[in-house]
C-alpha cells in the first residue's frame, strides 16, 4: 500500500462540543538544509497531509538574461555556467550552438567530440549529485558521501581539462577552449573502468532497498499526458514513459555517430510515472553516458578544436531556438541578435522551471515527507528556475 | 506524421485566412505572426487539430522592441505526436501590452506568462493569477525593458558598489 | 556582577581564556546557508575529501544552534532581507564567513539589477574567502583563519588595560 492516494476526512464538530480545527500554513522557507537551493514553499497542511504546496521562487534571480545584453557574445560564456552550475557544460554548449547558428560557423570535428565528452562527464556529475541528494533528503546520509566521492574524481579530470572544478567556461563560440591534455584519455578510461562497477554497488545498496522504495513507489504519479501538458522534460518526462531525447530524436553535434540507448520508465515497482521511475531513469542514464564517453574517446579524430571566430563577433540579425539535452532535460535557448556585438535577447527555458510549476498540482493530498521526495525526484536546482 | 513548416502554415492560413502573417525563417525557426487578440483561437486550433497536434508549448518568451514600439511574445510549439515544430509571434503595443492567455490550453503557459508579465509588463487577459514571480512583490518597474533604470536602493540596501580597482 | 571582561591580565586568567577559546574553536557548528554555486563547494568541503568534521565542524540547518553562518553564493535583494532575519536569530557569540566573490562584493553579478552587492551590506562579516567558487581547501583555510581569530578573543580578561594611576 503506497503512501499517496491517502484520502483524509476529518470531522469538524462545531456545535456539539469539541474543538474546531483549521489548516496550518507553513513556510518551508528559502533557507533549508537541502542541495536544491533557495526555494520556498507555502504549504497549507491539515496535520501531516497537505492540501497544497505553492512554490515561491525568485530568491536566486540573478538577471542573467539581462546581463547577456551588456557583456557581448564571448563575454557571456561564464554567465552560462551559472545558469545551471551542477551541470555547467550543457549551458556553455547551448550558447555556443546558438551563436554558431546565427553566425554560420562550423565547429571542427575534434571540437565537437571534445564537447560531447565534456557534456557526458557533466551528465554523470549532475546525476551523482541528484541521486546522492535524493537519498540524503529521504534520510540516508551515506549514499551522498559515496556519490560525492566519485564526483571528486570527475572534478579532478575536469580540472586537468579546463582548470575549473565547477563553473567550467570550457566551450567557446566555434569549439572548445583547450584540447584534451596528453594522458587525459587514459585517465578518463581508468576512471570509467572504476566507476561502472560502482553504479552496480550503488544499486545494490540503495536503489532496491525496501525503505527507499517504500518512500518513492506510487508517490506523485504523473501520467504522460500531464507531463507533456506541463512541458516536463528530460528524466522527468522519460520517467512517465514518453520516449523522447533530443540527442536521439533531433541529434545535434556528433550524437548521430555514437550508439546509446535512452532509458524510459517502465513502472517496474509501482505505477508508471512515480518518483521511483524518475530516479531509476537517472541511474540508467549514467551507464549510457559511460558508453558514449568510451566510444567518443576511441573515435575522436585529430585536428583543430576551434574554428576561427573574430574577437569582435557580430552575427547577422535574426533569431534562433536551440535545444540541448542537459542533465535536467532539454534546455531551450531562444537567442535574438540585432547584428551588433551584443546579443539582443536571450531567453532560457529550463527543465527545473517547468517541473516546479507542477508541484502545486502534484502535492495535493500528499504527506509533508512526500513533498521532499517529489522535489528530489524532479531534480530541481534553484539557478535553473530563477536564472 | 511530421509536416514541414510550409504545410503547417498552409493549414493555419486555410483556417484563419490573412490574419496569419507570411512565413519567416526556415526549418525549426519558421514563424508566422498572429494578432494579439486572436492568439487563443489560433493556438486552440493548433492544439486540437489532428494533423497539427501541437500538444506542447516548448517556450514562451517576450522580447522588447522599442524601435518598433512593440513587445513581441514568441510561442515555440512542438508536437510529441508528430514531431514537428512551429513558431508563432505576437506583437503587442508597447504602451499598453495586452495579449490573450493560452494557459487554459497548455498548463505550462501559466508560469511562463507570469514571468513575461513580471519582467516586461505584458498583461495576459484571462489569466487566473497574474502576479510577479521572480522579482519581489513591491519591485518598481519591469526590468527586462530596454529603458529600465535600476533603482538606487531597495529597502535601505544600496544596489551598486563602487569598485576598489579605481585608482 | 558579571565575570565577562572583568579580570586583569594575569597568567591564570589568560590561561582560562585560552582554554575557553580552545574548546570553542574546536567545535564550530556552521549553518549551511548555501545559496548558489559556492554551496556545492561547501558541501564538498564537508564530504570525504575535504573533511570538515575532523576540525569538529558539523553542518546545522537551524540558525538557533549554530556558531557561524557561511554565506555561500549570490545574495539577491529578495534574499538579503531574510538573511538579516536569520543572522539575528543566531545566539551570540556568532560569526559570519562570506564565501565566494558574489557574497564578498557581488562578484560577476555586479551588473545585475536584482543582486545585493556583498553580504556585508546586511550582516557584519568576519572572514572573506575569495574565489569563484573557492576550492574546498580555500574554505577550510578560511575557517582555520576564523579559528585563529576565535583563539585571540578575551572573555575573562579585560579588553583594554585600565589607565594607570594619574599623577
Amino acid at each position: 500500500m503506497g503512501l499517496s492516494g491517502f484520502e483524509v476526512s476529518i470531522e469538524r464538530p462545531t456545535n456539539g462540543g469539541g474543538l474546531a480545527t483549521e489548516d496550518m500554513t507553513l513556510s518551508m522557507g528559502p533557507q533549508h538544509p537541502s542541495t536544491h537551493g533557495v526555494l520556498r514553499f507555502v504549504v497549507r497542511a491539515d496535520g501531516e497531509v497537505m492540501k497544497e504546496a505553492i512554490p515561491d521562487i525568485g530568491y536566486l534571480h540573478r538577471s542573467i538574461e539581462k546581463i547577456a545584453e551588456k557583456v557581448g557574445w564571448h563575454g557571456f560564456i561564464p554567465y552560462t555556467d551559472r545558469v545551471d552550475y551542477v551541470a555547467a557544460m550543457f549551458c556553455n554548449h547551448a550558447w555556443g550552438m546558438a551563436a554558431e547558428k546565427l553566425g554560420g560557423i562550423e565547429v571542427p570535428k575534434r571540437g565537437e567530440y571534445c564537447r560531447v565528452i565534456a557534456d557526458e562527464f557533466c551528465r554523470i556529475m549532475s546525476h551523482l549529485i541528484s541521486v546522492g541528494s535524493m537519498a540524503m533528503d529521504i534520510g540516508a546520509f551515506t549514499p551522498f558521501n559515496h556519490a560525492i566521492r566519485e564526483r571528486e574524481y570527475i572534478n579532478d579530470l575536469m580540472e586537468e581539462l579546463c582548470g575549473a572544478r565547477l563553473t567550467f567556461h570550457y566551450m567557446r563560440i566555434g569549439g572548445v577552449g583547450w584540447d584534451l591534455p596528453p594522458g587525459w584519455s587514459e585517465k578518463a578510461v581508468a576512471f570509467l573502468d572504476r566507476f561502472e562497477p560502482l553504479i552496480d554497488e550503488f544499486d545494490d545498496l540503495i536503489s532496491f532497498n525496501k525503505i527507499f522504495t517504500e518512500r518513492l513507489v506510487n508517490v506523485a504519479v504523473i501520467t504522460p499526458e500531464e507531463a507533456i501538458d506541463y512541458n516536463l522534460v528530460g528524466p522527468n518526462l522519460r520517467g512517465s514513459g514518453v520516449k523522447y531525447d533530443v540527442r536521439k530524436d533531433e541529434p545535434y553535434s556528433i550524437y548521430r555517430d555514437v550508439e546509446f540507448d535512452v532509458p524510459v520508465g517502465r513502472g517496474e515497482l509501482g505505477t508508471l510515472g512515480d518518483c521511483f521511475d524518475r530516479y531509476i531513469v537517472r541511474m540508467r542514464e549514467m551507464r549510457e553516458s559511460c558508453r558514449i564517453i568510451r566510444q567518443c574517446l576511441k573515435q575522436i579524430p585529430d585536428g583543430p578544436v576551434i574554428a576561427k571566430v573574430p574577437r569582435n563577433f557580430k552575427p547577422p540579425a535574426g533569431d534562433t531556438y536551440v535545444r540541448v539535452e542537459s542533465a535536467r532535460g532539454d534546455q531551450g535557448w531562444y537567442v535574438v541578435s540585432d547584428g551588433t556585438a551584443f546579443p539582443y535577447r536571450c531567453r532560457i527555458r529550463t527543465g527545473s522551471f517547468t517541473a516546479i510549476s507542477m508541484i502545486q498540482k502534484v502535492s495535493r493530498n500528499l504527506m509533508l515527507a512526500d513533498l521532499i521526495a517529489v522535489i528530489a525526484s524532479f531534480d530541481l536546482v534553484a539557478p535553473e528556475i530563477d536564472r | 506524421m511530421a509536416l514541414d513548416a510550409a504545410a503547417i502554415h498552409t493549414a493555419l492560413r486555410a483556417r484563419f485566412g490573412e490574419i496569419i502573417g507570411d512565413v519567416a525563417g526556415t526549418g525549426t525557426n519558421a514563424s508566422a505572426s498572429v494578432p494579439p487578440d486572436r492568439i487563443h483561437e489560433v493556438c486552440a486550433f493548433a492544439k486540437t487539430d489532428p494533423a497539427l497536434g501541437f500538444d506542447c508549448l516548448s517556450n514562451l518568451s517576450g522580447v522588447d522592441y522599442p524601435k518598433k514600439s512593440a513587445i513581441q511574445v514568441v510561442y515555440h510549439l512542438f508536437s510529441y505526436k508528430h514531431r514537428h515544430h512551429f513558431v508563432l509571434k505576437v506583437d503587442a503595443v508597447r504602451d499598453d501590452p495586452v495579449v490573450q492567455t493560452v494557459s487554459d490550453l497548455w498548463s505550462t503557459a501559466d508560469w511562463n506568462e507570469r514571468e513575461v508579465f513580471d519582467l516586461l509588463g505584458v498583461r495576459f487577459s484571462g489569466h487566473a493569477d497574474l502576479r510577479r514571480i521572480l522579482m519581489p512583490e513591491d519591485w518598481p518597474g519591469h526590468p527586462l525593458r530596454k529603458d529600465f533604470v535600476e533603482p538606487e536602493e531597495y529597502h535601505g540596501i544600496p544596489t551598486s558598489r563602487e569598485s576598489l580597482l579605481k585608482a | 556582577m558579571s565575570l565577562i571582561n572583568s579580570a586583569p591580565e594575569m597568567a591564570l586568567t589568560t590561561k582560562v581564556d585560552d582554554l575557553l577559546n580552545w574548546t570553542r574553536k574546536s567545535s564550530i557548528w556552521y549553518m549551511m546557508f548555501g545559496l548558489a554555486c559556492c554551496a556545492i563547494e561547501m558541501m564538498q568541503a564537508g564530504c570525504p575529501r575535504g573533511d570538515l568534521e575532523r576540525f569538529g565542524m558539523a553542518p546545522r540547518a537551524s540558525p538557533r544552534v549554530s556558531d557561524v553562518i557561511i554565506v555561500s553564493g549570490t545574495l539577491t535583494l529578495k534574499m538579503a532581507l531574510r538573511t538579516k532575519v536569520l543572522y539575528d536569530q543566531m545566539p551570540e557569540p556568532r560569526y559570519a564567513v562570506s564565501m565566494g566573490s558574489c557574497a564578498n562584493c557581488g562578484g560577476l553579478f555586479q551588473l545585475a539589477y536584482s543582486v545585493c552587492d556583498g553580504v556585508d551590506r546586511v550582516i557584519p562579516v568576519d572572514v572573506y574567502v575569495p574565489g569563484c567558487p573557492p576550492r574546498p581547501e580555500a574554505l577550510i583555510e578560511g575557517l582555520n583563519k576564523l579559528q585563529e581569530k576565535i583563539q585571540q578573543e578575551k572573555w575573562i580578561v579585560r579588553k583594554t588595560e585600565p589607565v594607570g594611576v594619574r599623577a
